[in-house]
């Protein structure tokens, strides 16, 4: 009824058009087109030679050290994310707002400097480094290296996600689960996982999606070894240096489809996210 | 939110839950241990010569003409990104159309996208020879190997911070107060600018300062398509690792440092302007 | 369950890490950009040969990179048992920074450490449209000229020290030398921090009229991107660059791998190796295979870093340190 009149909320035919073909002409050309670059590159000579690059040994090995990478990475983060949020979000303290600066800081640092940071450690000119080799331990170079300066660039995902949703949803629960005689693991396990669940699968997603991507502090750490100490996004450059485009472009579009897989779960997550919401408001 | 405010005054007795010390004492040890002292590292190794030659380092011109690029490059990616990015916001939330929905999922694309990716598939698209790198170029305009190029990068990784910090104080505004506002006879643009986008500053302000961030260390989808030549298409990331390639770890790491002060003094500044902003919106 | 989940990380982690650290007949090669296919089939060659004469399972791996980043890399502990790089320079940096390479170890392998030689040439467009015949069509207006950054890559020094020597001659002293050397800088418009990438972006992003190239980089370009592209056009003089080897000293005797890697780089000077060598265009040093070889490599003048710029300690100091020759030029533009 009120839309027959000049609607006050909202614009005029002309200017939503507009408005929303300016959008999606943006998203095209910036979003999609370079995407569907990545897939007509790599099935530029057809899908067998497509299949001979993915299956390629060096490239397996790429795949491999990428997935170990993120297995322990993420796990790592995950656990000092909830631990994080659980101090913050459920304890007042002094300088809390200085530890979720610094919780933000990794975020801001350029990812070479991530890589650097752990050469100057634990390099052999660093403050470690002479220790390490007397000891034969070898963190630089190898994949050690390679988790740390993946754990640090990834470090703020799971406790960013996690921090305001616990902050939001308070401690009400826990107390009452506290008074009627919950042991801190039960209270943890039983009230505060399940509420906070679908923020920490996506912060977990997200993580992963940075764990497995993460190419500038990577580089600095890997030495390069060919099978060995290339992670997927080392592997497309390298191969991209060889002259072999179809493989770098066929080893990123592993990467590319592996971006989607992480949207549309995220996107489905959302989903859950926002009912369970709703569902906790109308309580 | 007001709720959320008064509850957190109101709660001031210590904590009642148990795992404070455990949780508070892993949560600094881990960040001590993984982020705190590797920074330290990172300053010792800056300021080990001395000042003086921390400063030679950092402030040599080649140096300040690669942060003249990074940080002004990454300042006007954040803000064209605020533009684009609230545009995109707005459309996702207030109108309907097909494929609505795989829109707003590919607006994460560019965090998922590993940066090494982004990178060759920007150079492929927008090189010389690219599919859009040659009418480009037929129109006299390059992109690849130009600043115009790395601004472009930048605003393709730093987009999906605004969209995602806006999108959901659109989805909260009360409709209420822009009809209000137009029963009271505003005009539609009068609403848009005198009531929606101050509700919309402070978000914008947040993902301003995330693009930022993003923009200004970015190394992968940038070395690609950057030029690298000194003075003009030389980002300061590149610079630290020519630095380091020529094993100059002395004058790598005050690069680092003085990048590092940088950008954190920049999300101060915008911090303290959100803030600024919030405290003036809330006692409209 | 999550320490469960941690305990598997880390012992996954620390299996990754002793396995890589402890398995005992491999040899890590950390060379530079242009020689990823040449080792590719000494590895193989020398693999099988090691294999028949001590009965020992060997497995070569290989590191590249631009030369300056694989000698950094080594010098900050990755454990390479042989370097095979671009310039002296860079070995002798492992040598002097961390020690782990004794001084002199370019005495200890025959002809400067170097089992094989190339040069600079230039890589042109097909039917070469801007007609770049010798070093002075380089600085002419509107020839763009890509190179490498000589800060960060090995190749992108010899190209410009034959530059230099190029205008030293021609023009005579090292001030017209500087004015020419500038000249060709400012027709660079993008620099990439390797041989390799300097080289993707003439051939494959298609910018630039010229490409400053090793002649076996030049040749592959043209093998793998095809003759109807590019071409090869040959200066009247260049300089001739030795890319050495050595073993590294420290690794090898902690990892007992010095007799492999000894045998390695001793095989390189072999008839074997050395038609290898000369098959990825590298000029052979063996003269039987250089004979066999002649028609492919040009015959022209080459003047030598020890000889025009003395030496390489002395060149990078001049040329490319911070605040050297290389640095002044860009500064000026």
């Amino acid at each position: 009824m009120r839309r027959a009149v000049v609607a006050p909320t909202t614009e005029p035919a002309l200017v939503q058009w507009g408005l929303t073909l300016a959008a999606l002409g943006f998203v095209g050309i910036f979003l999609v087109l370079p995407l569907g670059t990545v897939f007509a590159e790599a099935l530029a000579h057809g899908p067998a030679a497509y299949l001979r690059a993915v299956s390629d040994p060096d490239a397996l090995a790429a795949m491999r050290l990428t997935l170990i990478t993120a297995a322990i990475a993420v796990p790592l983060n995950l656990v000092f994310g909830v631990a994080a949020s659980w101090a913050i979000a459920k304890f007042d303290f002094r300088g809390k707002s200085v530890l979720i600066s610094l919780i933000d800081l990794p975020f801001s640092v350029s990812p070479v400097v991530s890589g650097l940071i752990f050469v100057l450690l634990f390099g052999l000119q660093g403050w470690f480094g002479p220790w390490l080799a007397a000891h034969d331990i070898k963190l630089i170079f190898a994949v050690p290296g390679i988790v740390l300066a993946t754990v640090f660039v990834t470090f703020p995902f799971v406790a960013r996600e996690l921090i305001p949703l616990m902050q939001e949803q308070g401690s009400e629960e826990e107390e009452a689960a506290l008074v009627l005689g919950a042991s801190g693991r039960q209270i943890f396990l039983l009230v505060t996982l399940p509420n906070i669940r679908w923020g920490l699968l996506y912060g977990v997603l997200l993580c992963n999606a940075r764990a497995m991507g993460e190419f500038g502090a990577v580089s600095v750490v890997s030495g390069h070894i060919r099978g060995l100490t290339n992670t997927m996004p080392l592997q497309v450059e390298i191969l991209y240096n060889e002259y072999q485009f179809v493989a770098a472009f066929a080893v990123a579009s592993l990467l590319a489809g592996l971006a989607l897989v992480t949207l549309a779960a995220k996107t489905l997550l959302e989903h859950r996210f926002a009912a369970t919401r709703a569902a906790a408001g109308k309580d | 939110m007001g709720e959320a405010v008064l509850r957190r005054k109101a709660w001031t007795r210590p904590g009642i839950l148990p795992g404070f010390g455990l949780s508070l004492g892993y949560t600094l040890s881990y960040m001590g241990l993984m982020v705190a002292l590797p920074l330290l590292a990172l300053f010792v190794r800056a300021f080990g010569g001395g000042f003086a030659a921390f400063w030679r380092a950092a402030t040599a011109p080649r140096v300040i003409d690669s942060y003249l690029l990074s940080f002004g490059g990454a300042l006007i990616a954040a803000a064209t990104n605020v533009v684009l990015g609230s545009l995109l916001a707005w459309v996702l939330v207030r109108y309907r159309f097909p494929g609505r929905r795989v829109v707003d999922a590919l607006i994460d694309l560019p965090f998922a996208l590993p940066t090494a990716v982004t990178g060759i598939a920007l150079t492929a698209l927008l090189g010389p020879g690219g599919l859009l790198g040659r009418p480009l170029e037929s129109l006299g305009i390059k992109v690849a190997f130009t600043p115009l190029g790395i601004g472009i990068a930048m605003v393709f990784i730093g987009l999906p911070f605004v969209v995602r910090t806006v999108q959901p104080v659109l989805d909260d505004l009360n409709a209420e107060v822009e009809e209000v506002a137009a029963s009271l006879g505003a005009s539609r643009r009068q609403t848009f600018l005198l009531v929606i986008l101050p509700t919309l500053l402070p978000a914008m302000l947040t993902g301003f300062a995330l693009a930022f961030a993003r923009a200004v260390g970015e190394y992968g989808s940038i070395i690609f398509i950057a030029g690298n030549l000194p003075h003009r298409t030389e980002i300061a990331p590149l610079l630290i690792v020519i630095k380091l390639e020529q094993y100059d770890y002395a004058a790598a790491a005050a690069i680092a440092a003085a990048m590092l002060i940088a950008s954190f003094a920049v999300l101060l500044a915008i911090n303290g302007a959100q803030r600024w902003v919030c405290r003036r919106s809330g006692r409209i | 369950m999550t320490r469960r989940i941690l305990a598997v990380a880390f012992a996954a982690a620390l299996f990754l890490g002793t396995g890589v650290a402890h398995a005992e007949t491999t040899l890590l090669n950390v060379s530079y950009d242009p020689t990823r296919e040449l080792y590719r089939e000494v590895n193989a060659a020398f693999a099988a040969k090691w294999k028949a004469e001590t009965g020992e399972t060997l497995t070569i791996n290989q590191s590249h990179g631009g030369s300056g980043k694989q000698a950094r890399a080594v010098i900050d502990g990755l454990a390479a048992d042989v370097v095979t790089l671009a310039l002296a320079y860079d070995i002798d940096a492992i040598a002097a920074k961390s020690g782990q390479i004794a001084p002199g170890w370019q005495k200890r392998l025959p002809q400067n450490a170097a089992p094989y030689t190339s040069t600079i040439v230039f890589l042109v467009r097909k039917g070469n449209p801007k007609n770049i015949r010798d070093w002075d069509d380089l600085v002419k207006p509107g020839v763009q000229v890509i190179t490498p950054n000589p800060k960060t890559s090995g190749g992108a020094r010899w190209n410009y020290l034959a530059a230099w020597g190029y205008a030293r001659e021609t023009l005579g002293g090292d001030a017209a030398a500087e004015a020419f050397v500038k000249k060709l800088f400012a027709n660079v418009p993008v620099l990439d921090t390797g041989a390799r990438g300097a080289t993707n972006t003439f051939v494959q992003r298609r910018l630039g009229d010229v490409l400053l190239a090793w002649e076996n980089e030049a040749f592959l370009a043209v093998e793998s991107l095809g003759k109807d592209a590019v071409e090869i056009v040959v200066p009247s003089m260049s300089i001739l660059a030795e890319p050495p080897v050595a073993a590294v000293d420290a690794v090898v005797d902690r990892r007992g791998t010095r007799r492999a890697a000894e045998a390695y780089l001793k095989f390189l000077y072999t008839p074997e190796a050395q038609e290898m060598v000369a098959k990825h265009y590298y000029r052979p040093r063996d003269p039987a295979v250089a004979a066999k070889y002649a028609a492919r490599f040009p015959q022209l003048r080459l003047i030598t870093v020890d000889g025009a710029f003395g030496g390489w300690q002395k060149a990078q100091k001049e040329h490319f340190a911070d605040g050297g020759i290389f640095d002044r030029i860009g500064v000026n533009r």
